[in-house]
């Protein structure tokens, strides 16, 4: 017996798609109405999503799904369908709660925008995309729902057109993705050739069950890997990554959105939905295509928080963070940990919601002031932001106990170190920690403490609609690590279909202390550093090479600029060329040759043939004034010329006889 | 000295001739009803000429034909000189050079 909220799952992303369509109709100037449909369509989604979660907690591991034929061609039916299943519901609650508290900042936030409405419609049609990807029971479904949240993304990371900045993160944003998605397309092309059908599940058919998996066989690799590409675009992962800090040009809760709930999110989704492709034959949980994951992860984690303790934009910190976060939770999923890289990314949602949220407040009571060192001493001017901002801050860092962040990091450190490949991605992790604390601090240190800087003058704290978001999603942060702790790891039971045992014992670990003493040692590092900054970094007096080549973001987009965009610009001013000169120049001698043959035809014509009619013509109209001259109409001239013949005729009958 | 029948072709032919001139340079319809007569004639005494020269014992053919040829020619004259009352009824004229409707 399924539940009736199985059937009318797809009611979920309608729920604000509607509202984003309502909204683009209803004309720009009716303000509140935007913003109370846009809620409302969140609200409802959010009291759906509620609706679906309830059952998936009745068994563990529970699974259901509604599919239908959607068109049929040839003998082909294509079929789409929804699935519930923990990770569904999990992923809808997070959705939907973090993106309702985004709404309702942005009615601060967007204000004072000519164009607030359609900004709520396009986050409308972000959040109906990104829950239609989570719900989808088949893989088309999902890379509809996939291409429509790449969509809504370049529409709001360019929301504010008029700079050609944002214009071009834009154009960086979709360009980057698609090039990832052209890999995921091939696995799903090679996916339906393999299996016949792209529907997950479907009573022992769907393709991600065994009659389905047994037909992909050894393919699956591939397959995997071509998915990946997918994920790895939209992620933010190495080497696609470039595209998520140029997407700060957007307004700061499209950040807060891509970076907490819709865009990134759902690489990694992807990755956990699909993971029986990945882990087909797996030998002591180890594949090729699942060692490839966790490399890009460890690569992407590393690099990012290098690059991130060297910026000097509020939000691009807050962007490289997501980066190597996402880094981490694709390290997670790669060496087995599903349910760990899952509850990553939901506790990792409601923090960088809310640290974009506060750089969001930040921003908006600086006036628009996004460089760190401008800032400074907010710390008693915007004391509630500070607060969050600093929870926010430790949830991310992973300050053990009471932070969501810490339980689910711990949780992906302990599974690395028991992969048995290698060890030194968990080592590499246990420094990403640290950077990560070390950045974050260092951050914290610039924006809220010290002496107030040029930007921070008459800063105060922002309106109550931009603080209550705030409050909800620092509560959420500390709240979540309820169910995170070993001592209760309900929602790791939750995901990974086990019933979770009370035992406080578990509770404290060695791990703990583990990461305890990284924290620290990073917290201690930025504070040791950081504590007097000024208008330069300190570390770009000590090492201003290093510094420089982290500034720069290692220099991988002026790496893309000579080598990836050099190459296509070439090949399309050769094919330009081609074109221009090649091709047009066949086209023209066609053209030429053509237009000999007309001339010389005409000249044959004209010299030939019409010549010989005019001649003719000519001679015919003389005959005919020289016969007509003779044709006087006098009957005597005829008789006389009778008369003329006949004596002719006479003299020649005589001169003959 | 008595007249042979070259004496009577000549005299003919010269009719024919006088005839013929006329009907050509006159510039007169009536004229040339005339001239047309004249030649009419020439033929008539031509056949007269030929049958009062030949055998002695022939019918007298030339002159039946000179006999139908003039009445017929009556009644061509009748009907040509309607013509050209007609003509000259429409045209005001009867000189023939500026009847000249026939003109191709």
């Amino acid at each position: 017996m399924t539940p009736w909220i199985v059937t009318y799952l797809w009611l979920i992303p309608t729920a604000p798609l509607a509202a984003s369509l309502i909204i683009l109709r209803i004309g720009n100037s009716r303000r509140t109405g935007a913003a109370t449909l846009a809620i409302l369509g969140q609200i409802s989604a959010l009291a759906l999503a509620v609706a679906a979660f309830l059952p998936t907690l009745q068994t563990p591991g529970y699974r259901a799904f509604h599919n239908l034929s959607w068109f049929t061609f040839g003998e082909q039916t294509v079929r789409i369908g929804w699935l519930l299943d923990p990770l569904t519901a999990a992923m809808l609650l997070m959705i939907t709660l973090v993106s309702l508290c985004i709404f309702v900042f942005s009615i601060g936030y967007m204000a004072n925008d000519r164009n607030f409405t359609r900004f709520f419609a396009y986050l409308s049609f972000f959040t109906a995309a990104m829950l239609g990807v989570v719900i989808a029971n088949s893989l088309l479904l999902l890379f509809v729902c996939w291409e429509l949240v790449g969509l809504a993304s370049y529409l709001l990371i360019g929301f504010w057109i008029h700079k050609p900045s944002a214009a071009a993160a834009a154009k960086k944003a979709f360009i980057t993705t698609r090039i990832g998605d052209i890999g995921f397309l091939l696995g799903i092309v090679w996916l339906y050739s393999g299996s016949g059908t792209l529907l997950f599940y479907d009573n022992g058919r769907g393709c991600l069950e065994n009659a389905g998996l047994l037909a992909i066989g050894a393919s699956s690799t591939l397959i995997a890997l071509l998915v990946f590409c997918g994920a790895v675009g939209k992620s933010g992962q190495f080497p696609l990554h470039v595209w998520l800090p140029d997407a700060m040009e957007g307004p700061t809760p499209v950040s807060a959105l891509i970076h907490a709930a819709t865009m990134v999110a759902a690489g990694v989704f992807l990755i956990a939905r699909v993971y029986p492709l990945f882990s087909l034959g797996a030998i002591g949980g180890v594949t090729p295509s699942l060692t490839v994951v966790v490399w890009i992860g460890v690569i992407t984690a590393l690099m990012a928080s290098l690059i991130a303790v060297a910026q000097f934009d509020l939000k691009r910190v807050l962007a490289y963070s997501t980066v190597s976060q996402l880094g981490l939770m694709m390290v997670s999923l790669g060496v087995g940990g599903v349910a760990a890289g899952i509850m990553h990314l939901l506790a990792h949602g409601f923090f960088k919601a809310l640290l974009f949220l506060g750089a969001g407040s930040v921003i908006h009571e600086t006036h628009d002031e996004q460089d760190i060192r401008k800032m400074g001493g907010l710390r008693g001017s915007m004391r509630l932001t500070f607060l969050t901002y600093a929870v926010g801050m430790m949830a991310l860092s992973g300050v053990p106990l009471f932070f969501s962040g810490a339980w689910t990091k711990e949780e992906i450190l302990h599974t690395t170190a028991r992969w048995p490949q290698s060890q030194a991605p968990h080592s590499l992790m246990m420094l990403g920690v640290v950077l990560t604390a070390l950045y974050m601090t260092r951050q914290m240190l610039y924006v809220f403490f010290g002496n107030p800087r040029a930007a921070s003058g008459n800063a105060h704290e922002s309106p109550s609609i931009m603080k209550l978001p705030l409050i909800v999603l620092a509560a959420c942060t500390i709240a979540f690590s309820v169910v995170l702790t070993p001592a209760w790891p309900w929602l790791h039971g939750y995901l990974s279909g086990n019933a979770a045992h009370l035992n406080f014992a578990l509770l404290i670990q060695p791990m703990l202390f583990v990461s305890l003493a990284l924290v620290v040692a990073g917290v201690a590092l930025g504070v040791l550093i950081y504590r007097k900054v000024g208008d330069t970094d300190p570390l770009q007096r000590h090492q201003p090479g290093l510094f420089r080549f982290l500034e720069d973001k290692m220099w991988l987009d002026e790496l893309y600029a000579r080598t990836v965009i050099a190459s296509s610009r070439t090949a399309a001013r050769f094919s330009d060329w081609m074109d221009r000169y090649l091709w047009d120049g066949f086209v023209r001698a066609f053209g030429g040759l053509g237009q000999l043959l007309g001339i010389l035809t005409k000249g044959f014509d004209e010299r030939g043939i019409n010549a010989g009619v005019d001649e003719g013509v000519v001679g015919a109209r003389g005959l005919g004034r020289f016969m007509s001259a003779a044709h006087s109409g006098r009957i005597q001239t005829y008789l006389g010329a009778v008369a003329v013949g006949m004596l002719t005729l006479l003299l020649v009958y005589a001169w003959l006889a | 000295m008595t007249p042979t029948l070259t004496t009577f072709l000549v005299v003919s032919a010269a009719l024919f001739c006088v005839g013929l001139l006329a009907a050509l340079s006159r510039r007169n319809a009536i004229f040339i009803l005339i001239g047309i007569e004249m030649m009419l004639a020439a033929a008539n005494l031509n056949f007269v000429a030929f049958w009062r020269f030949g055998h002695e014992s022939q019918p007298p053919t030339g002159v039946m034909i000179a006999i139908f040829a003039i009445a017929i020619a009556a009644a061509e004259a009748a009907v040509g000189l309607a013509l050209v009352i007609a003509v000259y009824r429409h045209y005001n004229t009867t000189n023939v050079t500026r009847l000249d409707r026939l003109k191709g």
